[in-house]
């Protein structure tokens, strides 16, 4: 899998970028940083890049760097929680959807139908307007917003596979409900899964970078890069630095997701698997 | 004279390094004009890809041809290399002058456009005919393929024909240019066996009439008989044998020509019926299972405003019994409900009426260790993500036992018992041949101690000589275990090497049961005949199959509908057939 990863030219573009990303965000998260990100140096307000703040200061005199690897820790636990509530979600909902079908079917794709047909951001924004906004919240809204397509991803594939001999098979043995819809449908999915994640990974940093920069994710002080943003926009000529790094942070890292996540698509998919290898 | 066809040395290979994964290495042959090939090889010997390699087809495929000439006597004695020609030459000949028709009608052809659009396009394109000329042109071409009632079936789609007609329809616009030469790809082998005949019967009329020359492709070797003047024997890219029909088939010289036709089950009429278990009254009294008036009806649905127009009548008041040790065939053709039978009998599908009960007595259900099933395709019935110990714990853990060391050593007695290796255990199934995988998934059936299996087509989807040593195989499980087999199938030679008596299924009702020997060598009832003079064999040289266009009744009944009560007639001890209107 690692080694097919590596010899897909995206994957392996992707998957570097990923794997920079991720020791970016536990550094952050643990606060190992080059500044604390929330001192104040008062003297160095506003100062450009150099050796010693790589990425320069903001109007309050923080260093941008670490903020920035701090908000990078943000965006990636608020992503990587929300994209694993929405799997679980979808992953359950499609399943049975697929396995019991009928009314339980009918009533969850129609569930799903209308939370689709919002734009997912103002989905979210609804959301938020209701429960207040925070980073639990951010949390939950995304997860609302993303469920709908993993229960879509689940639910195709599933019918398909509920289909094929081998779950008739488990079914003349007497296998339990249980073990069909995890032994046979379950492991059978778990490649468009895999895809779907990565994917789900970069539309959730996007969201919620435009949760924060509409002030309704992350509260200040706590740093995220929607918020850098937004704080950088009166000092753009100023100090393009405060634009520029968060800016190319989000943009690089839901480069890298979508890379990996095209690769493994192709990795899975074995009417591609030829042309990959 | 020059051969219309002559191919020479002909070299095919696939992917970015053709010389390495050569496919067709040096194949040569000649053939005249109005002669008929048969190309005969199993999956994967190259027989397709020479064929395609002909109207250059190949390339499309990621095929290329390596070298070799393959050149096509052209009108004017020109002669054209169609190895080395380019492809808007290619594509004025594909059509006009070379046809082709393929395996799957059903996904030949566009679903969405009607079948006279699809037949005038080639009109169209070849012979620049347009509108009414075109739409007159289909239509004659359809009368000429005997498809009833022609002008109005120019408008169906072709999700309103039935297979045989679509492969009608594929030949219909194969021929449309009357062309020279007809590459058939395994025209038959996804259709039915009485519906095969009729088109095995149409194309060997439609050569006579237009004296074109064929490329017959088939892995079955029995079919060639009826219908080849030449025999091509392929195997691992190689023609190993080539020569006229009958000294291929009589005289055959290469080992692997001998191995195939020893291979492929001769139908024999009854006569190579098994005779090793014998009914007798005592233990009539206790059979393993004992089915009684299975009746199997679907709804057709209907819409809102709508009432439902009836139901589907798939499987009608079908009664039998099966003794330890016996095996009953239950044949039929598609749609004829034997599936259906199948599937009712494991639980899968619940009957409308009747029931069955198994030895211990108790309704047979979906949780029944004592009644296994295998399926038909070996490539499906397995979970492609799970290793051979997991897929042969389920059963056992299904049914609540726990795998311990009892259990394994039970797999690896079933699997040595099947013919496969120990070590396969930890092995995932796309590392096995078709073959293999339909052995274990007989070792999964075989988990439980079942007293009835109930093999659903399981050894139709095998090449012909794997399926001969499954067919031995479970010969032998029969004895060893005294299995009670359901042997559903359409094929009747394989059915005569296995079966001890014979259900005959049409249209959902049983119309003839009794003991192998009798109903195959005398059959009574129409259909069974029918069936049994549809068996291709290489003992019926260029015979003339008789033209049949009848079509399978619909099943769909009004609601409340009840069928007649069947009158039967009995011909012997243990043989009677249904009386027919």
């Amino acid at each position: 899998m690692l080694r097919a990863i590596v010899s897909h030219p995206s994957g392996r573009i992707g998957g570097t970028i990923v794997v920079i990303y991720v020791v970016v965000a536990l550094l952050g998260m643990f606060d190992v940083t080059p500044h604390n990100p929330l001192q104040q140096y008062r003297i160095d307000r506003l100062h450009s890049p150099n050796a010693s703040y790589w990425m320069g200061t903001d109007l309050f005199g923080r260093d941008v760097a670490s903020r920035l690897m701090k908000g990078v820790g943000q965006s990636f636990f608020v992503g990587f929680c929300s994209v694993t509530l929405a799997t679980l979600a979808g992953t359950v909902l499609g399943l049975t959807a697929a396995w019991f079908g009928k009314a339980w079917d009918g009533l969850v794709m129609r569930i799903m139908d209308v939370l689709l047909a919002f734009p997912a951001i103002l989905l979210a924004l609804l959301i938020i307007a209701i429960a207040g906004p925070g980073t639990w919240t951010s949390i939950a809204a995304i997860a609302i917003v993303y469920t709908p397509i993993f229960t879509r991803v689940v639910r195709g594939p599933a019918l398909s596979i509920k289909a094929r001999e081998f779950v008739d098979a488990a079914r003349t043995f007497g296998s339990s409900r249980r073990y069909i819809l995890t032994r046979h449908l379950l492991l059978n999915l778990v490649a468009p899964l895999t895809v779907q994640v990565t994917l789900a990974l970069a539309w959730s940093l996007l969201t919620e970078a435009g949760l924060s920069f509409l002030g309704l994710g992350t509260q200040p002080p706590a740093s995220s890069l929607g918020l850098m943003l937004a704080d950088s926009r009166n000092l753009m000529e100023t100090a393009p630095w405060l634009l520029i790094f968060p800016a190319l942070a989000i943009m690089i890292s839901i480069l890298g997701f979508n890379l990996l996540g095209d690769a493994l698509r192709d990795i899975f998919d074995p009417r591609t698997r030829r042309s990959a290898a | 004279m020059t051969p219309l066809l002559s191919v020479s040395n002909l070299r095919v290979g696939f992917g970015r390094n053709p010389l390495e994964n050569e496919v067709v290495r040096g194949v040569s042959f000649e053939l005249a004009a109005g002669e008929t090939l048969a190309i005969v090889g199993e999956s994967g010997s190259g027989k397709s890809v020479t064929a395609l390699s002909i109207n250059r087809l190949v390339d499309f495929g990621g095929g290329k041809i390596i070298s070799g000439t393959v050149n096509l006597a052209r009108t004017g004695n020109s002669i054209l290399d169609l190895a080395k020609a380019d492809e808007p030459v290619l594509e004025k000949i594909r059509g006009s002058e070379i046809g082709m028709i393929f395996q799957e009608p059903m996904t030949s052809l566009n679903p969405v456009l009607t079948i006279g659009t699809q037949i005038e396009e080639s009109f169209r394109l070849h012979r620049g005919l347009t509108g009414k000329q075109a739409t007159a042109a289909a239509k004659d071409a359809l009368d000429r393929v005997r498809i009833p009632d022609a002008a109005r079936r120019l408008k169906y789609t072709p999700n309103q024909l039935s297979g045989g007609m679509l492969q009608r329809v594929m030949i219909a616009t194969a021929l449309a240019c009357n062309p020279r030469l007809l590459i058939a790809d395994e025209p038959t082998t996804a259709l039915d066996v009485t519906v095969q005949a009729q088109i095995m019967a149409l194309l060997a009329q439609l050569k006579r009439e237009t004296g074109m020359a064929m490329i017959f492709i088939t892995h079955d070797i029995g079919l060639v008989a009826g219908i080849a003047d030449k025999v091509m024997v392929m195997q691992a890219g190689e023609a190993v044998e080539q020569g006229g029909l009958g000294d291929v088939l009589d005289r055959p010289q290469h080992p692997y020509t001998r191995h195939l036709l020893g291979a492929v089950p001769h139908f024999e009429s009854g006569r190579a019926a098994r005779s090793d278990y014998v009914r007798d009254q005592l233990e009539m009294a206790s059979p393993a299972l004992r089915v009684d008036g299975l009746t199997v009806r679907f709804k057709v649905a209907g819409g809102v405003f709508r009432r439902s127009p009836g139901s589907v009548h798939a499987v009608e008041n079908i009664d039998f019994d099966l003794m330890p040790r016996e095996t009953l065939a239950i044949v039929g053709e598609s749609g004829s409900g034997k599936s259906t039978t199948a599937r009712a009998i494991l639980g899968l599908v619940h009957p409308t009426r009747g029931g069955f009960a198994t030895h211990t007595g108790r309704i047979a259900d979906a949780t029944d260790p004592s009644v296994q099933m295998v399926f038909q395709n070996p490539y499906a019935s397995l979970n492609p993500r799970l290793r051979v110990d997991s897929i042969l714990a389920e059963p056992v853990i299904a049914a609540g036992g726990r795998v311990n060391g009892e259990t394994r050593a039970r797999m690896a007695a079933l699997l040595k018992r099947v013919g496969l290796p120990e070590n396969c255990l930890e092995r995932y199934p796309h590392q096995f041949s078709g073959g293999q995988r339909q052995r274990l998934c007989i070792a999964r059936a075989l988990m439980l101690n079942p007293s009835i299996v109930v093999l659903d087509e399981a050894v139709s989807a095998l090449d012909v000589s794997v399926q001969a040593k499954v067919l031995e195989l479970l010969v032998d499980l029969q004895r060893e275990y005294g299995l009670a087999y359901l042997f559903v199938s359409h094929d009747m030679a394989v059915v005569e090497r296995i079966a001890h008596r014979i259900a005959v299924l049409y249209a959902g009702e049983i119309v003839e049961i009794g003991d192998a020997a009798s109903v195959l060598s005398n059959p009574q009832h129409s259909y069974t005949k029918r069936l049994i003079s549809a068996v291709p064999s290489i003992d019926r040289r260029n015979q003339h199959f008789e033209l049949d266009t009848r079509q399978v009744p619909s099943l769909v009944r009004p609601p409340g509908f009840e069928p007649p009560v069947a009158q039967w007639r009995s011909f012997g001890p243990d043989h009677r057939a249904r009386a027919e209107v």
